[in-house]
């Protein structure tokens, strides 16, 4: 098993980094193609929705990537550091048309709406420590060995 | 890549050329652009998206906004997109009943209803 950690202050202009990042090591770790776009898209919607959380609560940490490459499949996780229920939102897809309404806010809710519609194997949970968004994707072939 | 936009007048309509990344950072200027437009006065939008690149929650939040704002003055916004990876955010979001969602710009400024 092999990782890859990314920390960055909770700042928007970095979530393009960090999606950039996690397409990059997925593509090492052999997801497929076709799935990379699913993938830069399902980490940066976790990212900004991070970074918002670390924005509301004034939360001075960075936001916390991990980058894991597995035998047969690839995860990220993404914690923020909102303790408690902050990460309830696992049931996001079923809240996304109300969102749809409203103008901004309910954005975390669309976010999470976007990464379950989009990954299969996504957890969300919430800890002392902080909320966590963690998904998974199968690797086509045995990752690429330097 | 930032973002790009640019506008121009077709008629009674507006059309905002969208090019670039919209996500959580540039989001905010696209924001900025639409509500400029409608306090201006127009009221009939066309998103021209064929030059996203990327388009997240952030993203589709905004354009919600803006229909919401147009429609407040009996206007509309149409978007014109015929990248597959964008269409999929506006499927799985359910945005694709919301927005009227056009193949070329001469066909979303032609469509009246």
């Amino acid at each position: 098993m092999a990782t890859v950690e990314l920390r960055f202050s909770a700042l928007p202009e970095h979530v393009r980094t960090a999606r950039l990042v996690a397409a990059a090591v997925a593509r090492r770790a052999g997801v497929d193609e076709a799935v990379l776009d699913e993938v830069r898209l399902a980490v940066g919607e976790a990212c900004s929705r991070a970074v918002g959380l670390h924005e509301s609560h004034d939360i001075a940490a960075p936001v916390r990537v991990l980058l894991i490459e597995d035998e047969k499949k690839f995860s990220i996780e993404v914690g923020d550091g909102v303790p408690g229920p902050g990460g309830a939102g696992a049931q996001g897809a079923a809240q996304a048309e109300g969102v749809a309404e409203s103008d901004g806010e309910g954005e975390d809710e669309m976010g999470l709406a976007v990464i379950s519609g989009l990954v299969d194997d996504v957890e969300v949970t919430a800890g002392k420590e902080g909320g966590m968004i963690r998904m998974t994707w199968p690797t086509t072939t045995a990752a690429v060995l330097p | 890549m930032d973002l790009s936009l640019s506008t121009r007048t077709v008629g009674d309509r507006t059309v905002v050329e969208v090019g670039g990344e919209i996500d959580v950072y540039t989001a905010p200027k696209l924001r900025e652009q639409l509500v400029e437009l409608v306090n201006d006065g127009s009221y009939h939008l066309v998103v021209d998206m064929e030059r996203v690149d990327f388009l997240d929650s952030t993203g589709l939040g905004v354009l919600v906004g803006g229909l919401k704002r147009v429609r407040a003055h009996e206007g509309s916004l149409r978007l014109v997109c015929n990248q597959e990876r964008i269409l999929k955010i506006f499927r799985i979001t359910g945005l694709t009943k919301v927005f009227p969602i056009h193949t070329s710009v001469e066909e979303a400024v032609a469509a009246t209803d």
